[in-house]
């Protein structure tokens, strides 16, 4: 709060040095309006730190998410404790996790999973990688050490417990991270390069090309998505990798997802048509694609991110959605949608509710863009009467 | 309004062809075929003649035909009833859909009257006690309706559910009454299990409308004959019911364009989590074994419910307010 204030305060006295008393950019402008809006600020910052984890998720990784451990199937999340209390009654600060107990039920054969007192993890800062676990960050530089964990080969850290194959779920969500929020900013870009060339063309040029624009957007906007998602993500080749799968899926999210900012960019378009200095330009023998992209552009990109951020969350949402019904992606990528799909009956429920951590990501995820949105949205007209 | 009427049944059929014309788009997508593969199994099932058998399923079906002339024999044989066969269940796809559509329109009807009952005095409700800590809550509860997707509402449910009574809700009847006779007990079972599915629809599509309604309402509340009504000491309920509400609910009539895409989308992967004998599960399991002519059946046919759908309510629309037959305001 302080430094922002202070900020303020050499703003307007560079402001009134220069004898601008009270001029302040349009960018200026659209920050203060945007920093007014503390949820969004909020969000902007939590969305900030879950794309630094998509970053950097082989180094945040405690344990490798394809780590199979038969031995820890279905187990339970585990705590951290900080104090660590010794026999003598003293204490320290170490952080620490407690080992399992395994106890099985001599008539069902079912294993339940306790904390062991005497088995203490404790937590590092750094540690070397275990045997075996070959991580690369972005498949490029060879990790020594990830970011936090424990030591010694039969100690574990399953902080949101482990999946059906005893995989640490936390791990996993990390890594899925950056596939679910990838997915969305890939597909916004694509939804947002159609959606200003058809949007813009179909604005700049109205008559008969608008028309027929508009109604090819009413019709893809009159049919239920999923089925359509559903439709043409089944009919993706079986035997395409990962990455292709990949990009198909953001490239059918898109072939829906232009249409809203098509109508944004479109309606933009309309009412600067009619300004004068989009006349003058057009008058100096300007050519098209320069007046658009050098005089009407510049005017509505704050719309244009605004409408984009409130499309992202479409975009993730399906993406999950897709996955879980197991149409998206495919094991072995990691995506929300796709861990999700582990807690997809009720028995797997019922034995590890933990599986549905991966939901509170996607509803944290979703409620944060949508009101960064908002918030956007907002600040795009600094000019209006609410501020 | 004759020219009104026309105008919009021909959109109607013009977007129900451009429709059809993308479900046999999906349909034909997967490389290779459908009797490809029913070749392939009957080859590993140690058939010599699966070649020939395919030659001539494939002359029976048109598939050695160019695009566009498959697509014609399509259409011709969708408007006789004939909506091709899936090799997977083996059976004509006109029975599948007949054995389970009722069930389908009947859980997605319930959650829209279920969507708007709860929706519009909601709405009603936040606009006029705006600010207010109801109003805020309306706000919030909005908010997670848009941000939980629907098949993890579904799960949720399930899951506490499960841990209140520890039984599982699963589909829409109890076993005893899956394929029993309608009958007052079987209703009365279905009304215990299609609350979950109807309400987890519900919600997704609920929180947009309050939206739209509340801003509407908002609108209206602040225009001077409010204030006339007002000052000449008419009853508040009265008041706000009578005039402004009908007037913000005008647009949101036109809504129904986009209600009925998100409801039957949702109703899609909700009726697959709590696995419901409608339609729903059918899709899944044709699009995941690319049962393609099912799948792109079902496809056009929730395709086409939507479509009629925005037709009645733009017809209602007209009907109400004689400013869009006239084409003064867009629709």
């Amino acid at each position: 709060m302080v430094d922002r204030t202070g900020e303020r305060l050499l703003d307007t006295q560079g402001a009134s040095n220069a004898g601008l008393e009270g001029v302040e950019t349009q960018r200026q402008l659209v920050l203060r309006a945007f920093r007014r809006h503390k949820l969004a600020v909020f969000s902007l910052w939590v969305l900030g730190f879950l794309y630094l984890v998509a970053l950097f998720a082989e180094f945040l990784a405690p344990h490798n998410p394809h780590e199979v451990n038969a031995r820890f199937t279905y187990a339970p999340p585990q705590v951290i404790r900080f104090i660590d209390t010794n026999e003598d009654g003293g204490w320290a600060f170490r952080p620490h996790v407690l080992g399992y107990k395994v106890e099985v039920d001599p008539v069902a054969l079912r294993r339940t999973f306790l904390e062991d007192p005497e088995a203490k993890y404790y937590i590092h800062f750094l540690p070397e990688m275990q045997r075996g676990d070959e991580r690369a960050l972005w498949g490029l530089f060879q990790l020594e050490h990830h970011f936090v964990g424990v030591d010694g080969r039969r100690e574990v850290m399953f902080l949101l417990g482990t999946d059906r194959l005893g995989r640490d779920l936390f791990s996993r969500l990390i890594y899925g991270t950056r596939v679910t929020l990838s997915i969305g900013l890939v597909g916004i870009a694509i939804s947002l390069v159609l959606g200003v060339l058809i949007g813009g063309s179909s604005g700049y040029y109205g008559g008969r090309i608008d028309n027929l624009i508009q109604r090819i957007i009413e019709f893809i906007r009159s049919i239920p998505p999923i089925p359509l998602w559903m439709g043409f993500a089944a009919a993706l080749p079986r035997d395409w990798s990962p990455l292709q799968i990949y990009f198909a899926i953001t490239i059918i999210l898109s072939l829906i997802g232009w249409t809203e900012l098509a109508r944004v960019v479109r309606s933009r378009f309309l009412a600067l048509k009619t300004e004068d200095y989009v006349s003058a330009a057009w008058l100096d023998g300007v050519s098209d694609l320069r007046t658009i992209w050098r005089h009407m552009l510049p005017a509505f990109t704050s719309h244009i991110i605004a409408t984009a951020t409130l499309a992202i969350p479409g975009m993730i949402l399906a993406e999950t959605a897709l996955s879980f019904l197991g149409l998206g992606l495919q094991a072995p990528v990691i995506s929300w949608g796709v861990l999700l799909q582990e807690a997809q009956n009720l028995r797997a429920l019922a034995d590890a509710p933990w599986l549905l951590s991966p939901g509170v990501a996607i509803v944290v995820t979703i409620l944060a863009m949508n009101f960064l949105g908002d918030g956007l949205r907002d600040a795009a007209d600094p000019y209006g009467e609410n501020h | 309004m004759l020219a009104f009427v026309l105008n919009r049944c021909v959109t109607m059929v013009a977007m129900t062809l451009a429709l059809s014309f993308v479900c046999f788009f999906i349909i034909q997508l997967p490389p290779g075929d459908v009797i490809s593969a029913y070749a392939a199994e009957l080859a590993a099932m140690g058939d010599t003649s699966a070649h020939d058998i395919a030659d001539e399923l494939r002359a029976r079906y048109g598939l050695d035909q160019p695009f566009i002339v498959q697509y014609l024999k399509w259409i011709r044989n969708i408007l006789i009833g004939d909506f091709g066969h899936s090799f997977n269940l083996n059976m004509p796809v006109a029975d599948i859909f007949a054995s389970r559509i009722g069930l389908s329109l009947l859980v997605e009807s319930l959650a829209i009257i279920v969507l708007w009952g709860f929706a519009i005095p909601i709405a009603i409700y936040s606009a006029v006690n705006r600010y207010s800590v109801g109003d805020y809550l309306a706000t919030v509860l909005g908010f997670i309706g848009i941000a939980v997707p629907n098949f993890l509402l579904a799960l949720l449910l399930m899951y506490v559910i499960y841990l209140f009574t520890g039984a599982a809700t699963e589909g829409l009847f109890s076993a005893e009454y899956a394929n029993a006779r309608w009958s007052l007990a079987r209703i009365w079972d279905f009304l215990t299990h299609v609350w979950i599915p109807v309400l987890v629809i519900a919600t997704g599509g609920a929180a947009q409308v309050i939206r739209t309604l509340r801003a509407n309402l908002l609108d209206e509340l602040s225009k001077p004959y409010v204030m006339t009504a007002r000052a000449k000491g008419m009853p508040e309920n009265r008041l706000v019911l009578r005039y402004p509400v009908r007037v913000a609910m005008i647009p949101l009539v036109a809504t129904v364009g986009w209600v009925l895409p998100t409801v039957i989308s949702s109703s899609i992967v909700t009726a697959i989590v709590l696995n419901l004998p409608t339609l729903s599960p059918i899709l899944l399991r044709a699009l995941l074994s690319q049962d393609m002519h099912l799948a792109g059946a079902l496809i056009l046919f929730m395709g086409m419910l939507t479509l009629i759908g925005t037709l009645i309510s733009d017809l209602l629309l007209a009907w109400i307010d004689p400013r869009i037959r006239k084409g003064m305001i867009d629709g």
